[in-house]
C-alpha cells in the first residue's frame, strides 16, 4: 500500500497538522512502511468474529441526571492563551 | 577509617565499622531504602519525613542534570507535605503512605503543578484539578518530589521523544560510557527509581510503557487490569489501552503502591467498581500448585540466546518453588503488535484532537482559525506523535475504517479469546519482558517499526486488558538488566505479586553497580 503525497496532504488536513513539502515526502515513506506492515492482519480469518467493544466485561455506569459540577469558568479559562471575560478568544472563523 | 557516631535523640543511628556517618553517606543510605523499609523507618521514628524527603531532594539536585529523569522537581511542595506528614507521624495518626517521597510521571495532572505530557503543545499548562490516582496517593499521605520525564504523550519505548530531551539510564554497559535508554514511555520513572531519586514512581502502560522500562532498569513494574486504576486526570493516549501503575524497587513496594493507586471512580466510566485488595498480603504467599503457562508463540525468530536462557531459568525457579509449568498456545500472538499499531494510533488521533491552541497550551497564530490549528499542532507535536496521529487519522477515515480499524478490533477479540482459553488451564503465564537489554540513546533510528518491536512481548496484555508484571531476573552479557514477565487473569494482580516474589527471591535484586551520575 503506497501512500502518495496527495494522500499525506489529505490526512494532514483531516488531522489539522501543517506539513511542509519535505515533511510530506518523508511521511510518504514512513506511513507506507507502517501501513504495509500492518496489512499482515489480512492473514487472520475474522469472518466469524465481532470487533471488541469493551475491554473488560462491564456495564456502563449510570447516574441520576442532576448537575454535580460546573460554575467554575475561571478554572476553565485559567490556561487560555487568549481570553476576554469568560470567553476564549480565537482568530476569525468566517469571513 | 574512623567510625563517627551521629547522635540525634530518638533516632538511635549506629555507624557501621569503617564507614563515616558524614552528611553524604546519610543521604545515600536513606535514598537506598525500599519503600517498605522507609515506611518502617518513619513509623519507628528512626528518621523523619523531612529528613527522608530532604535526602531525595539532595540526590535529585546532584544527579538529575546527568540523568534528566525529572522535568520539574517540586522541592517546596515536597517539604510542605513532609512537614505535614511529620506532624501526623508524631501524633501516631499515620496514613498508609505517610511521608513517603514519590516521583510522578508528567502524564498525571497535578493541581497547581505544571503538567506537560513532555510535549511542547501543552506549554505551561497548569491543571486546576488532580488526577484520581495521584489524589489517592496524597490522601494516603505520600509526598511529591516532582514530575518525571516520559516519551511525548506516552508514545515511545526509549524516552527519546520527550520535548525535554532524553532520559539517560543510570545503567551502563560493562566498560562503556555510552548513554543507554531507560526504556519508555515511563523512562523518567524507571530511571528515577533505579537511581534512587525517589522511593517509587507512578507510570502508565499502553503497549508496555511500565513493564519494558522496568525490565531494562532492574526495577519492578506492573500494568494492572484495564479498569483497575482510574484514568481520570491522566493525559489520554489510547483510551482502551492506557492503564496507570507503579514502578518500584521490589515486588512488595509495587504491591504497596498499587494498593493505594487503585480505586473505584465515578469520574471514569471504564474504571471498575471493585474493591481493592491489600496486594501486599499476597507477597510471600506460596506458589505450591500454581499452574504456570509458557506460551510457545513468544519464542520468536531470532530471539537472543540469553533471553531464552533467562526464560528457562524462570521456569526452573517456578518449579523449584512448587509451581507446575506447561506449554500453552496463544495462536494470534504475532498479530498483536500490528493490530496495536492500528488501534492505538486511531485512538490517539481522536484523543489528541483537543490540542488546538484554543483552551490551553501552545498557540501559533494563523491567518484564520483552521490555520491556527494547523500551525499550532505542527509546532507543538513531535515527529513520533505526528506519525501516530496521521496513521490513526488514515485508518479511521472513510473507506479505510473497515479494512483497518474494524479488522484490528476483530483481531483484538481473538487475542483476548486466546488468553481466556489459556487461563482455563493455567493460572499465570511466564514470558520474557523484552527482546533484549537497553540499547544506546540514538542507536535505534530510521525505521519506526524497529522501535515498535521492543513491545512485542508486552502489547498483548494491553490488547486483552489483562494485568502484567515485570520482575528483574538477570543481567545481559553487557551487564545490563533483563526482566521476566508474568501475565494474569483480569483482576488477579494478587497472583502476579505472589509469583513475582518467587522470581525476586530466586534472582535477587539488581542495584546499579556504580553511581556515576552525581
Amino acid at each position: 500500500m503506497q501512500v502518495d503525497e496527495e494522500t499525506v496532504r489529505r490526512i494532514a488536513r483531516l488531522a489539522r497538522i501543517k506539513v511542509t513539502d519535505t515533511e510530506a515526502k518523508a511521511l510518504e515513506g514512513e506511513l507506507s512502511g507502517i501501513l504495509d506492515w500492518v496489512r499482515q492482519l489480512d492473514e487472520v480469518d475474522t469472518s466469524a468474529v465481532e470487533p471488541m467493544t469493551r475491554v473488560t466485561p462491564m456495564t456502563l455506569k449510570m447516574r441520576a441526571d442532576v448537575v454535580t459540577d460546573g460554575g467554575k469558568a475561571d478554572d476553565i479559562l485559567a490556561n487560555a492563551p487568549a481570553r476576554e471575560d469568560h470567553f476564549f478568544v480565537v482568530p476569525k472563523v468566517v469571513e | 577509617m574512623l567510625a563517627r557516631w551521629l547522635w540525634v535523640p530518638g533516632l538511635g543511628l549506629t555507624p557501621e565499622a569503617g564507614k563515616t556517618t558524614s552528611g553524604t553517606d546519610r543521604v545515600t543510605d536513606l535514598t537506598q531504602l525500599t519503600l517498605a523499609e522507609a515506611r518502617e523507618g518513619l513509623r519507628s521514628k528512626r528518621f523523619s519525613s523531612a529528613e527522608l524527603t530532604g535526602a531525595f531532594l539532595a540526590a535529585i539536585e546532584a544527579g538529575n542534570k546527568a540523568l534528566n529523569a525529572y522535568v520539574l522537581p517540586t522541592p517546596e511542595h515536597a517539604l510542605k507535605q513532609a512537614a505535614a506528614s511529620d506532624a501526623r507521624l508524631a501524633k501516631g495518626d499515620a496514613r498508609p503512605l505517610e511521608g513517603l517521597p514519590l516521583g510522578i510521571k508528567d502524564l498525571y495532572c497535578t493541581k497547581g503543578v505544571r503538567t506537560t505530557a513532555c510535549s511542547r503543545i501543552l506549554g505551561e499548562f497548569t491543571p486546576t484539578y488532580e488526577s484520581t490516582v495521584t489524589q489517592n496517593l496524597w490522601d494516603a499521605g505520600a509526598v511529591m518530589l516532582g514530575k518525571l520525564n516520559c516519551d511525548e504523550f506516552a508514545m515511545g519505548s526509549s524516552n527519546e521523544t520527550s520535548c525535554f530531551g532524553p532520559v539517560v539510564s543510570p545503567w551502563r554497559r560493562k566498560s562503556s560510557n555510552v548513554g543507554l535508554v531507560p526504556g519508555g514511555s515511563s523512562g523518567g520513572s524507571s530511571a528515577a527509581v533505579a537511581a534512587n531519586l525517589c522511593l517509587a514512581a507512578t507510570a502508565t502502560d499502553t503497549g508496555g510503557s511500565i513493564r519494558q522500562p522496568a525490565a531494562i532498569t532492574g526495577t519492578v513494574g506492573i500494568k494492572p487490569t484495564y479498569g483497575r486504576c482510574s484514568r481520570y486526570g491522566i493525559v489520554a493516549f489510547a483510551s482502551s489501552l492506557d492503564q496507570a501503575g507503579p514502578i518500584a524497587r521490589t515486588v512488595r513496594d509495587a504491591a504497596i503502591m498499587l494498593t493505594h493507586m487503585a480505586s473505584a471512580d465515578a469520574k471514569d466510566s471504564t474504571c471498575a467498581d471493585l474493591p481493592v485488595p491489600d496486594y501486599e498480603a499476597a507477597v510471600g504467599k506460596s506458589v505450591n500448585g500454581l499452574k504456570v503457562g509458557v506460551p510457545r508463540e513468544y519464542r520468536i525468530d531470532g530471539m537472543p540466546a540469553e533471553i531464552e536462557e533467562l526464560w528457562q531459568q524462570g521456569i526452573a525457579w517456578m518449579k523449584a518453588a512448587g509451581a507446575s509449568v506447561q506449554e500453552v498456545s496463544l495462536p494470534h500472538t504475532k498479530y498483536a503488535l500490528p493490530a496495536y499499531y492500528i488501534v492505538a494510533p486511531a485512538e490517539c488521533s481522536s484523543n489528541l484532537a483537543r490540542y488546538d491552541g484554543v483552551r490551553y497550551g501552545l498557540r501559533k497564530e494563523g491567518r484564520d482559525l483552521i490555520d491556527t490549528y494547523e500551525a499550532t499542532r505542527a509546532a507543538g507535536f513531535g515527529a513520533e506523535v505526528r506519525r501516530r496521529v496521521l496513521i490513526g487519522t488514515y485508518v479511521l477515515s472513510a473507506g479505510y475504517y473497515d479494512a483497518y480499524y474494524i479488522k484490528a478490533q476483530k483481531v483484538r477479540s481473538l487475542i483476548k479469546r486466546d488468553f481466556e482459553e489459556a487461563f482455563a488451564g493455567v493460572d499465570v503465564l511466564l514470558t520474557p519482558t523484552t527482546p533484549g537489554p537497553a540499547f544506546g540513546i540514538g542507536e535505534v533510528v530510521g525505521d519506526p517499526i524497529q522501535m515498535y518491536l521492543n513491545d512485542v512481548f508486552t502489547v498483548t496484555a494491553n490488547m486483552a486488558g489483562v494485568p502484567g508484571i515485570s520482575v528483574p531476573a538477570g543481567l545481559s552479557s553487557e551487564g545490563t538488566p533483563l526482566g521476566l514477565q508474568l501475565i494474569g487473569r483480569p483482576f488477579d494482580e494478587e497472583t502476579l505479586f505472589r509469583a513475582g516474589q518467587v522470581i525476586e527471591d530466586a534472582a535477587g535484586r539488581f542495584p546499579v553497580p556504580e553511581r556515576w551520575w552525581a
